[in-house]
């Protein structure tokens, strides 16, 4: 038992040291450079990049939701399978491939950049929150039902809360793979950290790869990081996953 | 009082899953739904709530036509009781017990009085389980908390769809026994579902037997006993022991649990029995004279008391809670 | 002529180019999900003799994927510079292995975890050694689940390596990123479609690959 703590705690330091290895490897050739050199530029992608994700991801909530509630009501219930069965394709399709079909389509610009975010953003919170609300037991819709709540009642009370998890998984996925896709929206003229990245490839500038890498990474494990803590404040106690096993 | 009038169901299908139903429940009756898997009883049950739609026919609360009330009025004022409990897992054990009176706008004050006197009538703590959820109690406490929940608006009439069939035998007796405890205080009107003779017998005043979608004999628990109607019933009633221990007791075993009653010698056309007669003959004889008693002998033809079916029935309730857990394990 | 004819003729045209990247885009998929495969399972197996461990790598593994792919090729390049392979097939090729870990280990570990402690103990009962019960018993029961983990990895390294085309990895990718630099909508429609086309092959194959491989007797609860 010892040994395999012992392990596990040695692989685990490694991974730490790795890290801080890579850290003061890159400050070392300072390729960090243009965080402190630029700044004023940095804040500004930086505010670029999570305007992207906000306002497509926002959207894609305020799409889906309603979407898959919609899909899920009895009078849909037969078409349910076609609209899951599209997410699932869709959510086949790699993302560069959704980006450039935009481009196509939309032209270049923020617009375009925000759209394809969004379209991407919408299949995961869809996909979750259909399988989160119909992963309800029947049995407690028969029992709301039967004590006398409104459809409405039923909605707010009993369905969407008990399908919370699945819900906030599927807008934690949707946000981070997002935070990342937003790095393409250079591409399309949609400016964000992604700037930097693509500019470091094409000059082989290292310090400009880093400082747009680096921070599109954080950004990303730090939206992962308070999604969870949202979701231990939305989602109820006694639906966690963990609750019934 | 429900009334159901030449009920059909028919499902999508062509499935006649209830078949021109008739009869009544009395008002703070418990009216037992018994027979095999199928027959229709948890369709039956759900017409009148209309969780299930009639195709044929009308079911009246109170005398009016549960068509004519709104469905979620209707709903409200008749508490409803699963079998595996239904409660909400996104719920405190408190939030469970009050979410009609939540519904009906009740303040605070009145609600958290509600769910201390419901927790404490269903034999839980109220403090201990306020903050709990129901993945945290055990089975035979969520199905407490959920009868709780049916009674919280104190609905006049309640719906048991085998509320104790998930449990181990040993707490489903136990329930089974509160439950009953719970109904003379609170006197409902009451449609309950099962398919365990044994149950039928102890918790019901009225047990309607069906096959097929029919009803095959509406009857007082003993009248069922010992008057089969047809040849289904008596198989269906007759594996069991009840009525065979009933012909191995006699009316001295009777005496000496629950005692007899006073002679009243105004009664006419009153029998006698020795008090050695076994109960499913005494049982018989009870039934087939007018009058409500018979006058128990001695062997030396001394009066010592009377015997109603009343005493029948609690004296095949008494030993039937008795007997239960140890027969299960058998 | 019309959009869509100028667009066959391309089709037509650049047949070879688009037949030459599919294999390039396969290649790359198909090599890295290999190697992913040879230590994954092994490592998903043998977590689950060690629960420490395994939350540890799970963990290790699951950040790993928060990370967006254009930043890890962003990150890559400088340190793989040092040995002179910043650009091209190997940032590619370890960028696919390392992303594929956490469905392949996770789905193993569990699929293995899961195995029924009756089936477990009967064969234990039956005189298996642990060799022989990891192969005869444990890992046909786990087989639809890590396979359905591989598939997941596949999917998704079938998109990656889209994205690889920006840093000289090749594959289909190279249209799609040519069609954006040159703006050519023939190049990144062709490229858009094939990559998607690919994908849902993949996913399709892979699904029915995953069927087969249940034992009939698992199949409904699966
Ligand atoms: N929604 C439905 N659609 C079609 N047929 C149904 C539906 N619900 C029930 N049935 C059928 O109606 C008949 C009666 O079903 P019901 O559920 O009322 O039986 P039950 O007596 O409650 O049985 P059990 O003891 O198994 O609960 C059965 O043949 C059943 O298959
Ligand atoms: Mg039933």
């Amino acid at each position: 038992m010892e040994r395999k703590k012992f392990v596990s705690l040695m692989v685990r330091y490694g991974f730490y040291a790795l890290v801080i290895y890579f850290f003061v490897w890159s400050f070392q050739k300072n390729y960090f450079s243009y965080l402190f050199k630029e700044t004023e530029t940095f804040v500004l992608l930086t505010r670029q990049h999570l305007e992207l994700v906000a306002v497509s991801s926002l959207l894609a909530i305020a799409v889906a939701l309603p979407s898959a509630v919609l899909v899920t009501r009895p009078r849909f219930r037969q078409t349910e399978w076609i609209f899951t069965n599209l997410a699932n394709l869709g959510q086949t399709i790699p993302v560069l491939a959704v980006l450039a079909l935009m481009i196509s389509i939309l032209g270049l610009g923020f617009k375009t950049a925000v759209f394809a975010l969004f379209i991407y953003s919408v299949l995961p919170i869809f996909r979750n929150t259909v399988a989160g609300l119909n992963s309800i037991d029947d049995r407690l819709i028969d029992a709301a039902k039967g004590m006398g709540m409104k459809p409405h009642q039923i909605l707010f009370r009993v369905e969407l809360p008990n399908a919370a998890y699945s819900i906030m998984a599927g807008i934690r996925t949707a946000i981070v793979i997002n935070v990342g896709t937003a790095a393409f929206a250079f591409l399309i003229g949609g400016g964000g950290l992604g700037v930097w990245i693509f500019t470091g490839i094409r000059l082989f500038d290292n310090s400009a790869l880093l400082s747009g890498a680096v921070p599109v990474t954080l950004l990303a494990i730090l939206a992962d990081y308070l999604l969870r803590l949202l979701e231990y404040v939305v989602v109820p106690k006694g639906t966690r996953p963990s609750a019934n096993a | 009082m429900i009334t159901f009038d030449h009920v059909t169901k028919i499902y999508e299908g062509d499935v006649k899953a209830v078949d021109d139903v008739a009869f009544t429940v009395e008002k703070g009756d418990i009216c037992v739904l018994l027979g095999p898997s199928g027959c229709g009883k948890t369709t039956l049950l759900r017409m009148v709530n209309r969780l299930e739609s009639i195709t044929e026919g009308e079911i009246r609360i109170n005398g009016k036509s549960n068509r004519d009330l709104d469905t979620i009025e209707l709903r409200r004022s008749i508490g409803y009781v699963i079998q595996s409990n239904g409660l909400f897992p996104n719920m405190t054990i408190e939030e469970n017990v009050t979410v009609v009176p939540s519904l009906l706008g009740w303040d605070r004050k009145k609600k958290r009085e509600r769910y201390h006197t419901l927790m404490e009538l269903v034999g839980l703590d109220p403090a201990e389980y306020r903050k709990r959820y129901p993945h945290e109690l055990s089975g035979g406490q969520q199905q407490r908390v959920g009868v709780a929940r049916a009674l919280a608006a104190d609905p006049p009439v309640m719906l048991m769809d085998e509320p104790f069939g998930a449990l181990d035998p040993i707490t489903r007796e136990r329930l089974q026994d509160e439950f009953i405890q719970i109904q003379r205080e609170v006197k409902k009107t009451i449609l309950f579902v099962s398919h365990d003779i044994d149950e039928a017998i102890k918790m019901g005043n009225k047990i309607v037997l069906m096959r097929d979608g029919k009803i095959m004999q509406h009857d007082t628990p003993s009248e069922i006993l010992v008057h089969p109607k047809n040849e289904f019933v008596s198989r269906f009633v007759g594996k069991d022991r009840a009525i065979k221990n009933l012909s191995l007791h006699t009316v001295e075993d009777l005496q000496k649990e629950i005692g007899l009653g006073d002679i009243n010698e105004t009664i006419q056309d009153t029998k006698t029995v020795n008090i050695h007669q076994d109960l499913r003959n005494t049982l018989s004889t009870l039934m087939n004279q007018e009058a409500e008693q018979v006058i128990v002998t001695d062997d030396h033809g001394e009066k010592l008391g009377t015997v109603t079916i009343d005493h029948v029935q609690r004296y095949l309730h008494l030993e039937i809670r008795e007997k239960a857990p140890v027969s299960t394990e058998g | 002529m019309t959009w869509f004819q100028e667009w066959i003729e391309f089709l037509n045209v650049n047949l070879p180019l688009i037949v030459d990247l599919t294999v390039e885009h396969v290649a790359l998929v198909g090599l890295a999900i290999l190697v992913a495969i040879l230590i994954g399972v092994p490592l998903g197996i043998y977590l689950t003799t060690n629960e420490y461990l395994a939350s540890t790598i799970l963990q290790a593994a699951s950040i790993m994927m928060t990370i967006p792919s254009i930043a890890l090729f962003g990150v890559m390049i400088p340190l793989l510079s040092i040995i002179n392979k910043g650009i091209g097939f190997v940032p590619a090729f370890i960028a696919l292995v390392l992303y594929s870990q956490l469905p392949i280990i996770r789905n193993t570990y569990t699929a293995i975890k899961n195995v029924d402690p009756g089936v477990r103990d009967a064969a234990i009962g039956l005189g298996m050694k642990t060799v022989q019960r990891l192969f005869r018993v444990e890992i046909p029961n786990a087989m639809p689940v890590i396979m359905a983990g591989i598939r997941t990895a596949v999917v998704m390294n079938i998109g990656i390596g889209v994205i690889a085309a920006f840093i000289g990895a090749g594959g289909l990718g190279v249209m799609i990123v040519q069609g954006i630099v040159r703006t050519d909508q023939y190049l990144i429609v062709t490229g858009s479609i094939a990559v998607s086309l690919l994908a849902i092959i993949a996913d399709v194959l892979l699904g029915s690959v995953q069927k087969w491989l249940t034992p009939k007797g698992l199949e409904t609860n699966s």
